[in-house]
């Protein structure tokens, strides 16, 4: 069994490595913490792209592309989270592990210098980011936020979220917002970069088979010039515990099947919560899998959609059901969502559902163990909430958790907002 | 069962025949939680006419993935829930050439095998759940509609095929799938899924001869050799037209650009040509090449870039394709860049960096059981082996790559797909 490990490499810098022989690959990544805010959202995304872009001794696209290639294809790429209301910025990287090289090179050791070199020392003009890449990091990431709307089902996500948490952070986009890029300058992401450097918390975290003391000692020299002057808190996130009565908001466009996304406050329990794994299985068991109510009831039995999911944000104590349906049919599907709900609160449960829900929520923690990009994500999140429960733990947690603690749970979810995407008129 | 060592690149894998023409093959993975068995026939959405008992039939575009959908129906109920009731994971998917199922789980693994084999060879299909399926795939379909990912790129094999049915939308049409029947999935059952036109492939801590023995308990006893299929008259090498657009609510144009190729043989030819190809796109547009540094830096490209070959009976292409303000201007510059390597040839020091980068690459997408047993799946149907990929590897020279770019990329052999904002903006 892999064993995890978390220390502090400097002031405000942690280390969580997960050491295991079983992956052709080693993951590594470094992720900043900033609150996330309307003002910053938008340089704070900009900032890991802009460091993509090039170092002091890697000027451009085309060095730092040989140097990955030279490191087996290696992929280092600029990330941008958001976790509760964190915005978590970095990069993650993937490499071949060492015992896999045709010529028995290390490629840890190298990678780690390539990732700490763009994210300490970018390439730079007159004492700020180069304004060529600032320009083209601009558009970009203009075109990254413009481009949400391509995908209609995360869109319509993104719109329930954005309504309902309007007036808090949370309703802020992982990217920030239009005209806060076009503002951008290299001098104001220069000076954004040089106080997340500074001041934020650093997360970093290693997947593979070298030991955790030999990470230390490689990530310690790759972060060599780290300038630490103070602060380093983890964001806060505020929960809301219930909703008002439910606002609906409708959009059109021209598309040829409607979203149907509903948003709603999870009664205070978020994954910090004694009663987080009675959520778990509550959501399981009303619509995170293909033995639940709205598996079963909207999309098998009344034939009403593709697809009808519910989702938990951990963090924020909120879930999210998500539908795709045709236009004429929303307010039954609606109707059928709440109903299925409505049986939840009751505990109108059969064995083998209950069994059911259990069964794929432990299946799918403990196959969090067997990939790598999942364990990352698991730990950088936990980590940003403060926790240190592990998968397994969850996982044993799920084994004993009672159908009335889930029926505790349904009863104390409301729903927020409703969202609907419609096509255009006539 | 008979083993092969891969020990360059830490695999293993067995392999055995049963009387009925099943193929088996099975990776031990011992140290990971999760098992993931692969059950797939060699039957997608380009198989619609084909000879069964001495006759040729024509079937509606489709009927390959409604088959699917409904595959999982017992004569008790729903095999997807029974899996699920296990904790497992299952899923199926059909694509141009192949139609899989599988599961990954954590625990009953054996019951959980035998499920599986046993709802995916036992038909059972009534007009009732076929008539109710109708509106479940209709939104499906409608959700495709609206992917301008999915829609650019049939819009490219629109371009690249004057009639091969590589280019039919694998889910069909709402008219097409109107005339699917239970008489249409028993015929294509019967015809397809055959063990002598299906393969099995484990992953996972599992007994190699347990999966074979289970195999032979459920499946038939017998088999037949695989049918006889018409993909129509071969195509000419020439993109049957160059230019394909379309209108839909998207912020930016987004574009997928074709390169026709003459179909490999079955065989290790197969894996050669598909290696072959991804290094020729690699070298012509990658994101090392000197012509992807300077399209991103104009701004032609982002992120969002991506490219690949693909090689099915009678059609085997290159691609590439993300989003552009301009698309003919990418297209263009890929043109010349071709021709320019056609004339100087591929650095020598880049096409090095490139190989070691792709190997490395492979190596690390060993990591996904999935990627295994797909990969495997696909080319047992093609007639090689997926794991000698190394050594067919090394065997592609900067020539070939050279020869393949020249061959290939050129103006008449190029179809453009382009899906523009409606209206000039969302």
């Amino acid at each position: 069994m892999a064993t995890v490990k978390r220390t502090q490499l400097m002031p405000g810098v942690f280390l969580t490595s997960v050491n295991t022989k079983k992956f052709k690959s080693s993951l590594l990544s470094m992720t900043l913490l900033a609150p996330l805010k309307g003002e910053t959202a938008a340089v704070n995304a900009l900032i890991p792209y802009l460091l993509r872009r090039g170092s002091e001794a890697h000027p451009d696209l085309q060095s730092l592309s040989a140097a990955l290639d030279q490191l087996y294809g290696g992929a280092i790429d600029p990330v941008v989270r958001k976790k509760g209301e964190a915005q978590c910025v970095g990069f993650l990287g993937s490499f071949l592990d060492d015992a896999y090289t045709l010529d028995g090179s290390g490629v840890l050791a190298q990678a780690a210098g390539l990732m700490g070199e763009l994210l300490l020392r970018p390439y730079t003009q007159a004492g700020a980011f180069c304004p060529d890449y600032t320009r083209q990091e601009k558009a970009n990431l203009l075109d990254r936020i413009r481009a949400e709307v391509n995908e209609k089902r995360q869109y319509a996500v993104n719109r329930v979220l954005e309504e309902m948490c309007r007036e808090e952070p949370y309703g802020v986009g992982r990217l920030g917002r239009e005209a806060d890029v076009e503002a951008i300058t290299p001098q104001s992401a220069w000076a954004q970069y040089q106080a997340l450097l500074a001041h934020s918390r650093l997360e970093l975290y290693y997947c593979g088979s070298a030991e955790h003391d030999e990470v230390c000692i490689i990530l310690q020299r790759a972060l060599t010039g780290l300038p630490r002057e103070g602060g380093y808190e983890v964001p806060e996130t505020v929960v809301v515990p219930s909703a008002q009565a439910p606002r609906r908001v409708e959009e059109a466009m021209d598309v040829a099947q409607g979203k149907l996304t509903m948003g709603f406050r999870t009664g205070g329990i978020t994954a910090a919560s004694p009663d987080y794994p009675a959520l778990v299985l509550c959501n399981a068991l009303f619509g995170g899998t293909t033995t639940s109510k709205l598996f079963l009831n909207v999309r098998e039995k009344l034939s009403l959609c593709y697809y009808a999911s519910s989702s938990l944000l951990r963090y924020k104590g909120l879930m999210i059901v998500s539908s795709g349906v045709e236009f004429s049919n929303v307010k039954k599907a609606e109707d059928e969502i709440e109903a299925q709900l409505e049986a939840c609160r009751r505990g109108d449960f059969e064995p083998w559902e209950v069994e059911g829900a259990r069964r794929y929520t432990v299946s799918s923690l403990m196959t969090m163990l067997d990939s790598q990009g999942r364990q990352e994500d698991w730990w950088i999140s936990q980590a940003v909430a403060g926790l240190t429960q592990s998968p397994q733990e969850l996982a044993q947690a799920m084994e004993t958790v009672s159908v009335e603690a889930a029926v505790a749970a349904a009863k104390a979810i409301s729903l927020d907002t409703v969202y609907f995407l419609k096509g255009m008129e006539g | 069962m008979e083993e092969k060592k891969y020990s360059r690149i830490g695999e293993r894998m067995f392999h055995t025949v049963l009387p009925n023409g099943l193929h088996i093959y099975v990776s031990p993975k011992p140290d990971f939680q999760k098992s993931y068995a692969f059950f797939a026939t060699n039957y997608g959405g380009m198989d619609m006419r084909f000879q069964l008992d001495g006759k040729w039939l024509d079937t509606p575009a489709g009927v390959a993935h409604f088959l699917e959908h409904k595959t999982f129906d017992t004569e008790d109920g729903n095999a997807l829930q029974d899996l699920a009731a296990n904790g497992a994971s299952p899923n199926a998917f059909t694509s141009t050439a192949l139609t899989g199922y599988y599961f990954e789980s954590t625990e009953k693994f054996e019951e959980n095998l035998k499920i599986l084999l046993s709802f995916v060879s036992i038909p059972y299909y009534t007009q009732e759940s076929v008539d109710k399926e109708q509106g479940i795939i209709g939104q499906e379909i409608r959700m495709g509609d609206d992917e301008p990912d999915t829609q650019v790129f049939y819009g490219m094999l629109e371009g690249l095929y004057a009639h091969n049915p590589v280019k039919e939308n694998i889910a069909g049409t709402v008219e097409s799938i109107a005339q699917i029947t239970a008489d249409t999935l028993n015929l294509c059952h019967k015809a397809f899924y055959d063990p002598g036109n299906m393969v099995l492939c484990v992953a996972g801590d599992v007994d190699p001869e347990r999966v074979a023995a289970i195999a032979q308990e459920i499946l038939p006893k017998e088999g037949h050799a695989p049918v006889a299929r018409d993909y129509g008259p071969t195509e000419t090498e020439k993109a049957a037209q160059s230019l394909w657009e379309k209108e839909m609510a998207v912020s930016t144009p987004i574009f997928q650009l074709g390169f026709k190729d003459t179909p490999p043989e079955q065989g290790e030819a197969w894996l050669r040509w598909e290696l072959l190809g991804d290094l020729a796109c690699e070298a012509l547009l990658g994101t090392s090449s000197p012509l992807y540094a300077r399209l991103y830096n104009e701004g032609l490209v982002n992120e969002a870039f991506s490219y690949g070959c693909e090689a099915y009976p009678g059609a085997a292409f290159l691609c590439a394709g993300g989003e552009s303000r301009d698309p003919e201007a990418v297209r263009d510059a890929v043109l010349a860049e071709a021709e320019r390597i056609g004339r100087d040839g591929v650095d020598e020091g880049l096409f090095q960096r490139l190989k070691r980068a792709a190997y490395g690459s492979m190596v690390r997408g060993l990591n996904s059981f999935e990627n295994i047993c797909v990969s495997q799946s696909t080319a047992h149907f093609n007639g090689y082996s997926y794991l000698t990929f190394p050594e067919v590897f090394e065997t592609i020279s900067k020539e070939d790559v050279e020869g393949c770019i020249r061959r290939v990329v050129t103006k008449e052999k190029t179809a453009l797909a382009v899906i523009r904002p409606k209206g000039g903006a969302v």
